[in-house]
């Protein structure tokens, strides 16, 4: 019974998300494709390492992007709230430890500004869940126009420049190598990652995103704090993409208010890649992490080809994200058909 | 023989393995009042569906105009002359009575420019056809329901109709707004178009219909005169059941109230409601749509507070100020649309049903029980008899009548005190009608009150032990159902507001 029941799970999951599935498969034969191809690069650790540094920048984005899809609606302001929650540890870092400080002052510094940052995302992503909540301003409309403040007030603070010169205990702590090899953005993704699945399989929060995504006057009905729900989603949103500018930060060693500037799409591709409705209601982590690896070695591997500019990669990202949802779209029964077939309007 | 205006023989459509329509005959003559009966989920919207070409059918022919196609499109039924006329109307709210009227005409003549003059003129041809006179520059969204439904008409006529058909068209009306529209139904037969008068309530059914088709579970059970049948015998073979006089009967009945209402009113929607509830009753409260008894049921959830008046719960006047503060009194509603209102469709069987306790499976740590909650889940499959292989399955996969067990069971779960249904067997299999009838009896004879709202007048005369008719936001009678009949509550029900406003 005990081996029964655990096996029936797995092979369901497997079996029952075809997302998932086809992700595995894309993914397998991409990489089979980049070993034949790029035989060399494949087989250097240093590619590994440096996709290892790159994609939780973007994949803790799109961690939080994926919560709020899920509840039905989305976050296109993780990138601002990435870019000044960055500005501003880095300005709070040198002000604590200026250039030519000690030792101990600058890990105070790193310490401080790491807090600040969480803090700060998770205000300025409440404020998101507040107008959405409550205000009742729909999320897309929110998140556009506070992308554009949060945006506004990092190039406030800095004038528009980057702010460089940071304590040289950020860039060592950051720059760490865990066992020799596992970068240290990476550690940070993977925990974020546990972090969301507790959150998501191990908490009545995560049944109940699902429940309000899935239906939010039901949810009103069956008596759960929706606007309490949404607010804390998008919270954790902003947390998130708070990290996400600790990582940037340490990756460019400086913060600017337009870096990162492509993440809010590629996010969005992510997420809903990984099979996430955008109607909010279902979708798996699993499909979502298993998007961002598919995404950054796909990038990667773009990288390995001098001859395809960096000029083409949006056209390849929004490409690849229509058709995605269009074949989404496909899977679902009829759901084409009807748009080339018989319209099935009313009267 | 006059040739048949529509003839569709043979007719059957399956969705998903159910089977919807099975082997359905219906013709119907120019200028025929033919009235189509059966219950709630008998086939009669997919019937209309394969009729105006929504739907394809899986067997079998449809005839129009004498040429026979196996499949309609919708463009092909209207250049064909059916129109239909749907329960929401499909008027834009948001557009005037002439856009509404006319754009259907100006589109249709692929024109680039829109010229407001020839909008207005076509418009007030319409309406004149009818007879009907209205702001032609007022929105629709402002317009009473039997107003709208002139407007529907009126745009169906525009388009050369030969056969209308009225899906329920007056489940929303005053009694005098359906003698309006039956002498319109009179007027379209003089001209020669037939309409097709989808209903299942008997007396209009009787005033108006040359011929009758009722069905029964996708199957035509008898085609006949108006003479051959009398109101006991209809019902009979709309529901296949002889008709027993199995009234509600509570056992113990508390003498305190457990719920009761002073002057309860929502600003626009009802007012000056006072009912009392007793453990072990079911109460009915009945009424039209837009007579105020769903918001009354909103305001006793919380979910639409009161503007006015008072709730007492075990006699201490309580504050329902949401829905979560009705759920901690104890209170518990099944909404009128289990699937926009009450289910999570795409989510698990289990997940709906343990929802509103899913906090109880929280340990002291913060991890939700899995487990427990599925075992909960599974224990109300059981006791609720929901049809599924595994509670994992997604709610969409069950029939009606097993996912208002579901919502059923969601609230018996919570251990409510009070319950409040509101439509209960709207679009249930009668299997299932019957079982869920049954569950409301047992819950009241285990001591709890229950409030059934419900327009269908047959199911609240049967079940509740006291019934209020509800007209106009008011309560207008309060009626024993053991010596009431059905019509008397009909009439109570859709007097029309401006004779009893007097008596408030």
């Amino acid at each position: 019974m005990s081996a029964l029941t655990t096996l029936t799970p797995l092979r369901d999951r497997l079996t029952r998300d075809p997302h998932v599935t086809r992700l595995a498969v894309i993914l397998v034969l991409l990489l089979t494709f980049f070993m034949l191809v790029k035989t060399k690069n494949f087989f250097g650790i240093a590619t590994w390492q440096s996709m290892a540094v790159q994609f939780p920048e973007f994949g803790l984005m799109a961690l939080g992007v994926m919560l709020t899809m899920i509840i039905g609606g989305i976050d296109l302001s993780v990138v601002g709230v990435a870019n000044m929650t960055a500005i501003g540890s880095a300005t709070l870092m040198m002000s604590i430890a200026p250039t030519g400080s000690d030792s101990p002052q600058g890990y105070l510094a790193v310490v401080a500004a790491i807090a600040f940052s969480l803090i700060v995302g998770a205000i300025a992503g409440a404020f998101n869940g507040f107008l959405i909540a409550k205000v009742k301003i729909p999320a897309i409309l929110v998140t556009l126009g506070t992308f554009e403040l949060f945006t506004g007030i990092a190039v406030i603070i800095t004038g528009g420049k980057p702010a460089s010169g940071l304590p040289a205990q950020y860039g060592e702590i950051m720059a760490q190598r865990v066992f020799g090899i596992i970068p240290m953005p990476l550690i940070i993704f993977i925990l974020a990652t546990v972090v969301i699945a507790l959150i998501m399989y191990k908490t009545a929060f995560g049944t109940k995103l699902y429940m309000l995504g899935s239906n939010e006057t039901a949810a009103q009905f069956s008596g759960l704090k929706t606007d309490n729900l949404i607010i804390r989603t998008y919270m954790t949103s902003g947390i998130y993409a708070a990290a996400a500018g600790l990582v940037m930060l340490a990756n460019y060693n400086s913060a600017k208010a337009d870096y990162g500037s492509t993440y809010t799409l590629l996010a969005v591709l992510i997420v809903v890649l990984g099979g996430v409705n955008p109607n909010g209601g279902s979708g798996r982590l699993s499909g979502v992490i298993l998007a961002v690896v598919v995404l950054q070695v796909l990038s990667s591997l773009l990288n390995t080809f001098p001859n395809i500019s960096n000029f083409y990669r949006p056209l390849i990202w929004g490409g690849v994200l229509l058709l995605v949802i269009v074949v989404n779209q496909w899977t679902k029964k009829n759901r084409l058909s009807r748009l080339f077939g018989v319209k099935g309007n009313k009267s | 023989m006059v040739d048949n205006v529509i003839a569709v023989r043979d007719i059957g459509k399956a969705f998903a393995g159910v089977q919807a329509l099975d082997g359905i005959t219906l013709e119907i003559a120019p200028g025929e009042i033919h009235c189509l009966a059966g219950e709630n989920g008998s086939g009669k919207s997919t019937l209309i569906k394969v009729m105006s070409g929504v739907h394809a059918p899986d067997t079998g022919t449809i005839e129009l105009n004498g040429k026979t196609f196996s499949k309609l499109s919708p463009i092909e039924a209207i250049s064909n002359g059916v129109q239909v006329i749907y329960q929401d109307f499909s008027v834009f709210p948001n557009l005037t009575v002439m856009e509404n009227l006319a754009l259907n005409a100006e589109l249709a003549a692929h024109r680039t420019f829109v010229s407001w003059k020839r909008m207005r003129a076509v418009a007030e041809e319409a309406i004149a056809k009818i007879n009907f006179t209205i702001d032609l520059d007022e929105k629709v969204g402002q317009l009473s329901v039997a107003q709208k439904q002139l407007v529907a008409i009126s745009r169906a006529l525009m388009s050369d109709a030969k056969l209308i058909i009225m899906d329920e068209p007056t489940t929303a009306l005053t009694k005098r707004e359906v003698d309006a529209l039956f002498a319109i139904i009179l007027d379209l037969k003089a001209r020669g178009i037939a309409t097709l008068f989808v209903s299942h309530k008997l007396d209009e059914v009787f005033e108006i219909s040359e011929r009758f088709t009722i069905i029964r579970n996708g199957k035509s059970v008898i085609t006949c005169l108006p003479e051959e049948l009398d109101h006991a015998t209809f019902s009979h073979h709309m529901t296949g059941r002889e008709f027993d006089d199995d009234h509600f009967v509570p056992e113990h009945v508390s003498e305190e109230p457990i719920l009761e209402t002073r002057g309860l009113g929502v600003d626009g929607a009802f007012a000056d409601v006072d009912l009392t509830l007793r453990k072990g009753e079911i109460l009915g409260i009945t009424g039209l749509l837009g007579s105020g008894r769903t918001e009354l049921a909103l305001s006793l959830f919380g979910s639409k507070p009161a503007d006015s008046g008072k709730i007492l719960i075990n006699g201490e006047v309580v504050e329902v100020g949401s829905v979560r503060a009705a759920i901690a009194h104890g209170i518990g509603y099944v909404p009128e649309d289990r699937l926009t209102e009450g289910l999570f469709l795409e989510r698990s069987i289990s997940s709906n049903i343990v929802i509103s306790e899913i906090d109880s499976f929280v340990s002291k740590f913060g991890a939700l029980d899995q487990r427990k909650a599925d075992a909960e889940g599974q224990r109300w499959v059981d006791e609720l008899k929901i049809a599924t292989p595994n509670p994992a399955n997604p709610v969409n996969t069950l029939s009606g009548g097993n996912q208002q067990r579901i919502v059923l069971a969601k609230w018996l779960a919570t251990h409510p005190k009070i319950l409040i249904l509101n439509g209960p067997t709207v679009g249930v299999d009668i299997g299932s009608k019957h079982d869920i009838h049954r569950i409301l009896r047992t819950l009241a004879s285990e001591g709890l009150g229950v409030i059934i709202i419900s327009d269908d007048i047959p199911e609240v005369i049967q079940n509740c032990n006291r019934v209020m008719a509800m007209n106009a936001g008011r309560i207008v009678a309060e009626i024993d159902p053991r010596t009431t009949t059905e019509s008397e509550l009909a009439e109570l029900m859709s007097k029309d507001p401006s004779t009893i406003d007097g008596k408030g």
